[in-house]
């Protein structure tokens, strides 16, 4: 005859099941060959195009001899007005970058948040809203915001920081999902009440356990941000802003090499935010798995 | 001379403190009200559980004295202090959750020094505490797993210490063994009793299950509809339920159509003594407990339906030749077999009796 009371219970002494290989929770995990073939095919999708642009800069014009005068003309001083623009429009994305993911982290995830702890009634109703963007034609939108930014220019000016208004609503299903996929996987609203039971205020629950769990989620929301961004040509275009894809036509018009080393640097730019990005995210886990 | 250290659970006492419901209210708005003015009262040091089949408002209730859910009329109390208007995480509760709640983005360890980090205890103090707290509940040595690397029943021993570190004025438990296999509920269930006596702190569980009720509460509020039928010992529900509701709900009933006369019912032509009711004589409803019902070679003749086998006793249901099914409640020695003629008889116990609804 046992006792449950004082005595070591078995689940507590039992060796930790992390100590073993975690094995994923479904059973079509593709072997490493399979893996190894998928990955290869991915890859040789990106790399052609890439290949393909690298070669065409390094190409003269008739001849088709190699050459680095496109490359070394983007440094060259003489040359500097022909890309001023291309540099300014450069300029004005990363800026519009920066506005368009506060808007995301200062608006969009607090709605979210408020929704799922708060107002779970109006949890449809922001869905709805956040993703009928991607269902509404670029240029469908446009035709809609002329209008809205005949006023919008009165009143802040016509600096292309205000198309982050605009680019603000475009990106809004791009960085509601991923969010909205981390707190699913969340019982965010028992973890809040648990740590408010403990003591934390409204603000320190959302700060000390909400936020360090939406880490993953707002990562890749921030990413898709920054890369709608830096791909949006339509509504910079319409508006009349000069941004990075728009200088980036005009430039190719007269020099479709430059263009496209600065289109492939664009693509390296994005590709090292990602890397970046994904790793500022696993830096804080890493560190307290160590500990 | 010689000193001792004390054990975890000494270091955790805590002075119990009183908790009152006075006339509660809560309306959702859906047409019934989830509290419909209950009224509690938990004595310092007690173990009470709420009792009830989902969507009673045993859950509400909980919520309500931690704060998590405000309430339209009342008064909750919590150490004489009115605490309506008190936040939650003013409150001075712990409480333990339903589904497993530990922060994910934390080792164990620092899971159970958040309650103390925003009390602002320093750190040596605070990692003194952790590891009292999680020695109390067998745990000491995990301090550095992470949540998805404890089995069920240790995410609720880390919970329940959590909840315990602050020394808290109670201790509230919405449901905390309902996620986990039977085994490991048993052992929680008498260690989270084992641990609520050692620190004395008052503590509030709520619970469908009426085994676990019954099994750790000091007291039982079984509730229906908002309301509180019956507060009581385990033994009083079972033994004397104050209403129909509580003595269906408590423990398993046969319910029998009887009349009852002069503090006797009689019931299948048998007469039995009834509980003390309010009830005036007349047509009842008598609940007879299935081991107050004996299978032998005296009594009314019956007929086997069916039979099943629960390890240490076996249950059978027969069906009286006067009419109605009886479950008894009897030796594994005894094998009956679907389709036997049996004779079942009453011990004489006294039952208890609800108006014929």
């Amino acid at each position: 005859m046992t006792t449950a009371a004082g005595a070591p219970l078995a689940d507590a002494v039992r060796p930790a099941r992390s100590r073993r290989p975690r094995r994923s929770r479904f059973g079509a995990v593709p072997s490493k060959a399979t893996g190894a073939i998928v990955l290869l095919v991915i890859g040789i999708l990106f790399v052609i195009p890439l290949a393909a642009m690298t070669w065409f800069t390094l190409q003269t014009v008739g001849t088709g001899a190699f050459t680095l005068v496109h490359w070394t003309a983007i440094l060259d001083p003489a040359q500097a007005s022909s890309y001023s623009d291309l540099f300014a429009g450069m300029g004005n994305s990363l800026v519009l970058a920066i506005i368009v993911t506060a808007i995301i982290l200062v608006l969009l995830l607090p709605a979210m948040l408020l929704a799922e702890l708060r107002f779970p009634t109006v949890h449809r109703v922001l869905e709805f809203v956040c993703l009928l963007p991607i269902t509404v034609p670029t240029i469908v939108l446009v035709v809609g915001f002329v209008p809205v930014y005949q006023v919008v220019q009165r009143v802040l000016g016509s600096d292309p920081w205000t198309l982050s208004f605009a680019i603000g609503v475009i990106v809004l299903p791009y960085a509601y999902r991923p969010i909205q996929a981390n707190i699913g996987v969340l019982h965010l609203t028992t973890l809040t009440e648990a740590a408010r039971s403990l003591g934390a205020s409204w603000l320190v629950a959302v700060w000390r356990v909400v936020l360090p769990n939406l880490r993953r989620g707002l990562l890749s929301a921030c990413l898709l941000t920054i890369s709608v961004v830096f791909g949006e040509f339509t509504i910079a275009n319409f508006l009349g802003q000069n941004t990075f894809q728009t200088a980036l036509l005009l430039l190719q018009q007269t020099d479709p090499y430059v263009a496209t080393i600065f289109a492939l640097a664009a693509l390296l730019f994005v590709f090292v935010l990602l890397v970046v990005i994904s790793a500022a995210g696993s830096i804080g886990r890493s560190r307290k798995q160590q500990s | 001379m010689t000193s001792t250290a004390p054990s975890p659970a000494e270091s955790l006492v805590v002075r119990g403190t009183p908790v009152q419901l006075v006339e509660v209210v809560k309306d959702y708005g859906t047409g019934s009200r989830a509290l419909d003015a209950i009224s509690l009262e938990i004595h310092p040091g007690e173990f009470v559980a709420l009792l009830g089949p989902s969507g009673c408002g045993k859950t509400t209730a909980l919520r309500a004295i931690s704060g998590l859910e405000t309430i339209d009329a009342g008064h909750v109390r919590i150490g004489g202090e009115d605490v309506e208007a008190v936040a939650v995480h003013r409150r001075d509760i712990g409480m333990v959750f339903q589904s497993y709640s530990l922060f994910p983005h934390m080792t164990v360890a620092q899971n159970v020094a958040f309650g103390l980090q925003m009390r602002k205890v320093s750190k040596a103090e605070r990692v003194r505490r952790v590891q009292e707290a999680l020695d109390l509940v067998g745990l000491g040595h995990l301090g550095e797993r992470y949540a998805h690397q404890l089995s069920g029943g240790q995410q609720q021993r880390v919970a329940l210490a959590r909840a315990l570190v602050t020394r808290p004025r109670v201790l509230l438990l919405d449901e905390p063994l309902s996620a986990l296999d039977a085994k490991v509920r048993v052992q929680l269930r008498d260690e989270i009793r084992k641990i609520q006596q050692e620190t004395g702190i008052t503590a509030v569980f709520v619970t469908h299950d009426q085994e676990e009720a019954l099994a750790v509460a000091d007291r039982v509020a079984v509730m229906n509809a908002g309301s509180i039928e019956q507060i009581g010992t385990p033994e009083d529900l079972y033994l004397r339920p104050a209403t129909e509701f509580v003595a269906a709900f408590v423990g398993l009933s046969n319910r029998l159509d009887g009349v009852l006369e002069h503090g006797r019912v009689n019931v299948a032509g048998q007469d039995l003594v009834a509980l003390p009711s309010a009830l005036q004589d007349g047509p009842v409803t008598a609940f007879v407990r299935p081991e107050d019902v004996l299978l032998g070679a005296t009594g009314l003749p019956a007929i086997v339906i069916s039979t099943s086998f629960l390890g240490a006793q076996r249950r059978t249901v027969v069906q009286l030749e006067s009419g109605p099914a009886l479950t008894v409640q009897h030796a594994t020695s005894e094998h009956p077999q679907p389709g036997d003629l049996v004779r079942v008889a009453f011990t004489g116990r006294p039952v208890a009796v609800a108006a014929r609804s």
